[in-house]
């Protein structure tokens, strides 16, 4: 074969991985989702940070405006400290609430920005103090699961003295009906 | 009786240590010729129409092979995520499945078994019938180096084709589940590009996918090369050595594989 015609096919065979392999990073891959400009970088503690990852998205009203940098734990306070990076085209209020949120009902968790009303801004070093932790789904559960316990047992309790119960049933009633009966109306 | 089953057992015993020597042998001269290979790959760059060429047979020959079966990898791929996300209600994360199942694995390791089923079993015929034609005995008499002149410009063109064979498996799979998925099944176009843009990192997935495709590149060509070189010079010693390339070349990618994996993964 021809030695002009391999380097010819050879150079589209190469031609054609690059552009895959480009492909694959621009289209397939984050790099060009991940780019933002220039950032400044805000702290904020958290009680409980849930399963927030570094390189999160930090998002206002649903769009992307920075990603968590960098995630710490402060000895001293017991907290977690999570930096953030905002792009720098977008300036929050010095009072903006930073809440942990999760995409989903299982989803990845994000940091939620929601602006205050103060006029002065965030700077580069600032630290949000107004914070909401992570909702701890097991938290949640045996929260319930208590409420629960407790709403069965008084169930069983009025199971138990039918009586006393129809009684204060009967008193209760009467004693809104009174409450009406006394109304100026 | 007794000393039939002695007999027996000895034998038994004597053939595992054969074979043992024999495969802890064939590792060794595999290992030195990879040695040689390296330090006499100066003249496959010197001369680098002849790692081109090789390019060439091993790549651009097996671009068929494998867009046609990245492409029905991906359309399968994107059928039967498709299937078992529905049930979850999240059909959209099926250009995530599809995307991250073929760069972090199919895309290497298929790309690989491919490459050691279409361009190894060439290397390895090649080579062995320049042995049994004696045309590397005729090499070494003119003073030419048989692995400067015929193994080292085609382990540097394997190592070459790999990963752009690996990265083009990747993206045309990638088109065949968009093809499934999105006109097809009818997900939603943009769901399905910006969760899989959503995670799929470049570095954490793609440059390992890459990492892995060259890996692989490096042990198929060796051993294809190898098996060649080693073969006795005998129509059946080639078919043998064949053989035992796709054979080696599909165990060592798929134990490297979950070697690589490991180290990549951290949990």
């Amino acid at each position: 074969m021809d030695r002009t015609t391999i380097d010819l096919w050879v150079g589209v065979f190469v031609a054609l991985g690059v552009a895959a392999l480009l492909g694959l990073a621009m289209k397939v891959g984050n790099l060009t989702s991940s780019k933002i400009g220039d950032t400044y970088s805000v702290s904020a503690a958290f009680e409980n940070i849930g399963g927030l990852k570094p390189n999160a998205p930090v998002k206002s009203a649903g769009v992307v405006v920075g990603r968590v940098a960098d995630i710490r734990f402060d000895p001293k306070l017991y907290e977690a400290v999570v930096t953030i990076k905002i792009d720098e085209r977008y300036e929050f209020p010095k009072d903006t609430f930073a809440n942990i949120y999760t995409a989903g009902l299982l989803g990845e968790q994000y940091v939620g920005l929601e602006a205050g009303g103060e006029d002065e801004v965030l700077k580069n070093g600032d630290k949000i103090t107004q914070t909401q932790d992570a909702v701890v789904l097991e938290k949640m559960i045996s929260q319930f699961l208590y409420n629960k316990a407790s709403e069965t047992n008084s169930e069983d309790g009025t199971k138990d003295s039918k009586s006393g119960t129809q009684s204060s049933e009967k008193k209760s009633g009467g004693a809104t009906s009174t409450e009406l009966g006394d109304a100026p109306f | 009786m007794k000393s039939i089953l002695f007999n027996r057992l000895t034998k038994l015993l004597t053939g595992i240590g054969r074979r043992m020597i024999e495969r802890i042998w064939r590792l060794g001269a595999g290992a030195r010729l990879f040695f040689l290979t390296i330090v006499y790959s100066g003249e496959s760059f010197k001369r680098f129409h002849l790692t081109l060429r090789e390019v060439y047979f091993t790549g651009v020959m097996s671009l068929l092979i494998i867009i046609v079966s990245a492409f029905f990898v991906g359309m399968v791929l994107g059928l039967q995520g498709y299937n078992t996300l529905q049930k979850y209600g999240s059909s959209e994360a099926i250009g995530v499945l599809v995307a991250l199942s073929l760069v972090r694995e199919l895309g290497p390791v298929v790309t690989a078994l491919l490459f050691a089923g279409r361009a190894g079993t060439a290397i390895t015929a090649e080579i062995g019938l320049m042995k049994t034609t004696e045309q590397l005995s005729a090499m070494e008499m003119m003073a030419v180096n048989p692995i400067a002149r015929v193994v080292a410009p085609r382990f540097w063109a394997g190592v070459i084709s790999m990963p752009v064979l690996a990265a083009l498996f990747s993206m045309v799979g990638v088109l065949g589940g968009y093809i499934v998925a999105v006109p097809l099944i009818g997900v939603d176009d943009g769901a399905f590009w910006s969760q899989m843009q959503a995670n799929v990192d470049v570095r954490e997935d793609i440059i390992n996918g890459v990492i892995k495709s060259v890996v692989f590149g490096v042990a198929c060509t060796m051993i294809a090369l190898f098996e060649g070189f080693d073969a006795p010079p005998t129509a059946e010693g080639v078919s043998h050595a064949t053989t035992r390339t796709v054979v080696i070349s599909s165990l060592t990618v798929l134990g490297l594989d979950f070697v690589l994996t490991s180290f990549m993964i951290t949990v």
